[in-house]
């Protein structure tokens, strides 16, 4: 028992730390590794739950492709931080009402559960029968299919959207086609001519 | 005092135990895999290869291993230096703890974990960021310029990768690693009556992923013919021109272990694991380790034949492989595997 409470410890600590340096490093590109690091730590949190799926797929998903992307991106912008610290109070009623709603939003959550502790597990299935990653599966192509369904298609619409707005074809540009150049046969490619000598074409 | 002696100490030593003999063997085994790429590359070019240090130049991994660690670190004057020396403690950290799940032979396998096979595919798909903060932390632009075309390159083959994990896992109905193996020992052969042989691994109903799979595995290790990271002709040495000594060593175990690891989850995925390629007596009496260890060694002659022959890709022509090539493959099936465990009611 003593030992999941040390890791418990350990993961959380790290996890605060690094979310509070996320906000608080100067440079950006150590804000997204201190990011990457509270998600890695939070995966820990998920195995100690007992969720080992939920664990890796935030791995795979936020660490091995989201934030890298993010970091590909932060590492690309030419930040100038005076001019960052200049709008750091106009933005910050905003931030901090997007704060208290996040904080209503949990105190909502927890609450219920104090209210009614069994209410998560009205939902679930039997978790001691199945592994963990066939619970969530049955749970989301049975009761929640619709609302699987329905995520699935907003990401679909949103990724058409990203592709819609940033493909347009210049005009006038030389494009590749890979089926036309392989096509290509020397019949097409080449043409044989006889050149007397000292004379060009 | 006893009971904690029982439940946390002598687990903790035994488990201490299975993973530094993992570690020692694995670098063992790395050192002699480094050894025959070179000459294996060297065979194809009619070259020699290393031939002075040992006899038959055995010992040339070991001579390079004191080489590099004796020399000087180098920190460049603009680098980051915190970020520059946790990139290459990252790669080879990563790539050996991928190998605490990869079960060698039925039950020696260090973490038996219900998710293995994501436990690997997140492990690989952390990799990239040892080539990412390398990249950015060296402050200088060919590192850089190698660091993003790596981001692209490793984002896009993980894709493919993950439909093919994902097939596997539609055949098995389980992410445990020695489940997929325990899987293939039936399969197409023992359904026509044969005996249990390697027609049932999977490499036969699932021949077009195997071969995704195994191209995938060269992009996302950035082995040639994909080794845009670090194109010489381009790039000098990609992201690790600034590194010397003991941590450009990091790097390059790193990536050989990963490619190590790459051969092994091809072996389990496709090959069958630690079975004998025809379930008879003589094979048998083998031991499973060795089927594993052979198997592994003949993914990864694969690997050293295509990096000897194959010429370099050029960058847009690698993500358009990975994009308009291998992604409506293996997405399409996925979708046909699915539904042909549905309609003949093949799935468990």
């Amino acid at each position: 028992m003593i030992l999941p409470a040390i890791f418990f410890y350990i993961f959380s600590a790290v996890t605060i730390a690094s979310a509070v340096m996320v906000i608080g490093s100067r440079n950006p590109v150590h804000s997204v590794l201190f990011l990457i690091l509270a998600f890695v730590n939070a995966a820990g949190l998920f195995i100690l739950l007992g969720a080992e799926f939920l664990a890796m797929i935030l791995v795979v998903v936020y660490v091995g492709a989201v934030a890298v992307l993010f970091l590909f991106v932060v590492m690309m912008l030419d930040v100038d931080f005076v001019e960052l610290r200049q709008g750091f109070l106009t933005y910050l009623p905003v931030g901090g009402l997007i704060g208290i709603v996040l904080l209503a939003e949990l105190v909502l959550v927890l609450g219920g559960w104090y209210f009614v502790p069994n209410a998560p597990a009205v939902a679930a299935p039997e978790v001691a029968s199945v592994s963990n990653t066939a619970a969530l599966g049955q749970l989301l192509y049975t009761r929640y299919v619709y609302l699987f369904e329905i995520a699935g298609f907003v990401l679909l619409v949103a990724m058409i959207g990203a592709i819609v707005l940033t493909l347009h074809h210049k005009q006038g540009v030389k494009r590749q086609s890979i089926p036309q150049q392989n096509a290509r046969t020397p019949a097409t490619a080449i043409e044989v001519r006889k050149v007397e000598s000292g004379r060009g074409l | 005092m006893d009971d904690f002696l029982h439940t946390y100490v002598i687990p903790a030593l035994i488990m201490i135990g299975e993973s530094l003999l993992l570690i020692v063997c694995l670098l063992i085994f790395v050192a002699y895999i480094l050894y025959a790429d070179r000459k294996i590359w060297a065979a194809v070019q009619l070259r020699r290869g290393p031939n002075v240090v040992g006899p038959w130049g055995l010992f040339q991994a070991f001579a390079d291993l004191i080489k590099f660690v004796v020399k000087e670190p180098i920190v460049p004057s603009g680098a980051n230096k915190g970020v520059f020396l946790l990139a290459p403690l990252v790669t080879a950290m990563l790539a050996i703890s991928a190998f605490a799940v990869v079960p060698m032979a039925n039950g020696w396998v260090i973490a038996d974990i219900n998710v293995g096979i994501l436990y690997l595919f997140a492990v690989s798909s952390l990799g990239v960021y040892g080539i990412i903060m390398s990249g950015w932390a060296s402050n200088s632009k060919y590192p850089f310029l190698g660091a993003l075309r790596s981001a692209a390159q490793m984002v896009s083959y993980e894709v493919s990768i993950g439909f093919v994990l994902i097939t596997v896992l539609l055949l098995v109905g389980s992410l445990n690693l020695s489940d997929i193996v325990v899987a293939q020992e039936e399969g197409i052969g023992t359904h026509f009556g044969l005996v249990a042989s390697f027609l049932d691994w999977h490499w036969l109903p699932l021949l077009p992923m195997f071969v995704i799979f195994f191209v995938s595995a060269l992009a996302e290790t950035n082995r040639p013919p994909f080794d845009l990271v670090e194109a010489e002709s381009e790039l000098v040495a990609g992201f690790h021109v600034e590194y010397s000594s003991t941590p450009f060593l990091l790097f390059f175990l790193g990536e050989y272990v990963s490619i190590v690891l790459m051969c092994s989850l091809g072996t389990i995925l496709f090959l069958g694991g630690w079975l004998p390629p025809v379930d008879v007596a003589p094979f048998t009496w083998v031991p499973g380790i060795v089927w594993f260890l052979i198997k592994v060694c003949a993914m990864f002659f694969l690997f050293a034949m295509v990096k000897a022959f194959v010429p370099r890709y050029r960058y847009d022509q690698l993500m358009r492989l990975g994009w308009k090539v291998f992604l409506p493959i293996s997405l399409a099936m996925v979708v046909i595997v699915a539904a042909v465990l549905q309609v003949t009611g093949w799935a468990g």
